[in-house]
């Protein structure tokens, strides 16, 4: 019989804690394969955000640390500067990276430090019980948007990878969406480019975005909520690369 | 050599691997001086976007097994609260050098002892400490900084020097040493990349029931062992003293003249001076406490080291205490006049 399809090994043989239809295990797996298909394994270090993230080095057979919520990129660059032989990466979520960590993802762009970051947007604070995200969609009901969120009182949603885009420091930015099949597999793609660029010592930060799905705090099926990233959150976080400055023209 | 560069360059010596900083007066001159020292030592220099970020470099750095620095005042220390109660809970070495200002708030950039509470009761969330050092000249600062380093590494934990603006400012002639290491344990719970060994976690959340309560009696064994084996402390002519001074750092140097002063017109005067303000010299000061006489608790703060001093002396002997904050520094003839009004007159002039 013919292997078509197996857990690859940084991807450790055990149930996660995440909810049913939630998107933080395909991507720990997209990442985990990434890591062995660039056969970069002994030599990658993860860093966990405070978020439904924090235990990932549960799942991530990778030497790994849980930081301070949001301060992931600062960890990421002592870690970088002191090791550039090493691959870093931090995965955080929305309240990490684009709430109370947005000053590190920001002046870590800025310097260009060599890391690449997973940014999982689920437009919901998950672990702390479904708060507003700034990355929550205008009328979408929160634990703290009871009334659906309102852009008078509650600004509007923060499109933290557009604002990195524009930074010279970021030289791969690109948003992509773990809702479909078809997606995941471009998501792969961005995340697989994102590495490899900080392997071949690209001087910049590389960043994917990821649209994920969080059924429980979105009061959606896991079907509902993938079927409203693609038609809603899309709207508001267009996918595509925001930018590639190694196949600009 | 101005303290602030006398610091630096000792812990060039002693090995700093990463130095990671924000600009905050009175100590720009430590990383004005390191980010020309450190890249010629082919070094790591990092000007941060913040204290967090500073400290959370220091993090990064030292998860990976690498010796790692920053350096502040007082407004900025307590920006990093934070990352050092989780560089506690990750239980990761780290030295931070806090040139203390003058507070509370932006308060002023005058010499100040106001941040004793903060560095002796760990100044962040949560149950732990840091290895504090109060040194009182530029020798002694730069001394400090290797064994600060040493100290960090062999108990895994901050160690904080806390000088304060004259420290950092002032020069005074300086001798290098290169005093032999402490031999230390291997860094085997280091990030390097998991290559033929299991995985490392270096982490600070313990979430199963009874998990963090064994982690804190962890730390306290390794902070009793600190007590036990690591207070370092000077005194002089204690022994037949009927009024003992006790004062750190700049304050000290104070103390130590007023008291050869007071010396000098009669009056049996001694200081203690703690080198280590956590862990602190109780029991030196408890034995001094043996006798009945006056303890006088000078500081450049309205009294915070005097709490510790009284829980040392447990009631047993009158605490007293002379200090001015806010960039205020007491003066040799201010300091002889409290210790001549705790004295009692009576006695002196019979004698």
């Amino acid at each position: 019989m013919k292997t078509v399809f197996a857990r690859t090994p940084t991807l450790k043989d055990c149930p996660t804690h995440y909810c049913p239809g939630c998107g933080h295990g395909i991507a720990h797996r997209l990442i985990a394969e990434t890591i062995d298909e660039l056969d970069i394994h002994g030599r990658t270090i993860g860093i966990a955000p405070v978020g439904c993230a924090v235990l990932a080095y549960n799942y991530l057979d990778v030497d790994m640390v849980e930081v301070a919520h949001g301060r992931a990129p600062a960890v990421a660059t002592g870690m970088k500067r002191t090791n550039p032989d090493k691959i870093i990466f931090s995965y955080q979520g929305d309240g990490d990276l684009a709430a109370i960590g947005t000053g590190e993802i920001i002046h870590a762009a800025h310097r260009g430090e060599q890391i690449t970051v997973i940014f999982i947007n689920n437009a919901v604070f998950g672990m702390t019980g479904g708060q507003m995200a700034p990355t929550t969609m205008l009328g979408q009901v929160t634990a703290t948007t009871q009334q659906g969120r309102d852009a008078i009182n509650e600004g509007y949603p923060l499109q933290v990878s557009e604002l990195l885009a524009l930074l010279p420091g970021a030289i791969y930015v690109e948003r992509c969406a773990l809702s479909s099949p078809a997606q995941i597999r471009k998501a792969k793609k961005a995340i697989k480019h994102a590495f490899e660029l900080q392997v071949s010592g690209a001087q910049g930060l590389s960043l994917v975005e990821l649209l994920s799905s969080c059924p429980v705090y979105w009061r959606m099926t896991p079907v509902k909520a993938m079927e409203w990233i693609e038609k809603e959150m899309t709207k508001v976080f267009p996918l595509g690369q925001l930018k590639n400055v190694t196949c600009a023209p | 050599m101005c303290g602030n560069e006398a610091l630096a360059e000792a812990a060039i010596i002693a090995g700093v691997d990463a130095y990671f900083g924000y600009p905050i007066t009175p100590q720009n001159e430590i990383s004005a001086y390191m980010s020309r020292r450190m890249p010629e030592e082919g070094r790591v220099f990092v000007q941060s976007e913040s204290e967090l970020a500073a400290i959370n470099m220091v993090f990064g750095a030292s998860a990976t097994g690498k010796r790692a620095m920053t350096t502040s005042s007082s407004p900025g220390i307590s920006l990093m609260q934070e990352g050092i109660s989780y560089l506690a809970g990750a239980e990761l070495p780290s030295v931070i050098v806090n040139v203390m200002r003058g507070g509370p708030g932006l308060g002023n950039i005058a010499p100040s002892q106001g941040d004793y509470f903060q560095a002796t009761r760990g100044g962040g969330h949560g149950d732990y400490r840091t290895i504090v050092f109060g040194p009182s000249t530029v020798q002694e600062l730069v001394d400090c900084m290797s064994l600060a380093f040493d100290l960090a590494d062999q108990y895994r934990m901050s160690v904080v020097v806390l000088a304060d603006g004259i420290l950092g400012q002032m020069m005074e002639p300086i001798v290098f040493n290169k005093k032999p290491r402490r031999s230390l344990p291997p860094k085997d719970w280091a990030l390097t990349g998991a290559k033929e060994r299991p995985q490392n976690i270096v982490r600070s959340l313990w979430l199963p029931e009874g998990s963090l309560e064994k982690h804190n009696y962890k730390l306290q064994a390794k902070y009793e062992q600190i007590q036990k084996d690591e207070v370092l402390c000077e005194q002089y002519e204690v022994d037949d003293a009927e009024i003992v001074v006790i004062a750190y750092g700049v304050a000290a140097r104070i103390v130590r003249s007023a008291v050869n002063k007071a010396r000098k017109e009669g009056i049996k005067a001694g200081w203690i001076r703690p080198i280590t303000l956590w862990p602190f010299p109780s029991e030196q000061i408890a034995k001094a406490a043996d006798e009945l006489r006056i303890l006088l608790v000078v500081e450049m703060s309205l009294g915070q080291m005097i709490e510790d001093v009284k829980l040392a002396v447990a009631g047993k002997v009158p605490v007293v205490f002379y200090g001015r904050p806010g960039g205020g520094v007491p003066t040799v003839d201010q300091t002889l006049q409290r210790i001549k009004q705790f004295t009692i007159p009576t006695k002196r002039q019979e004698e």
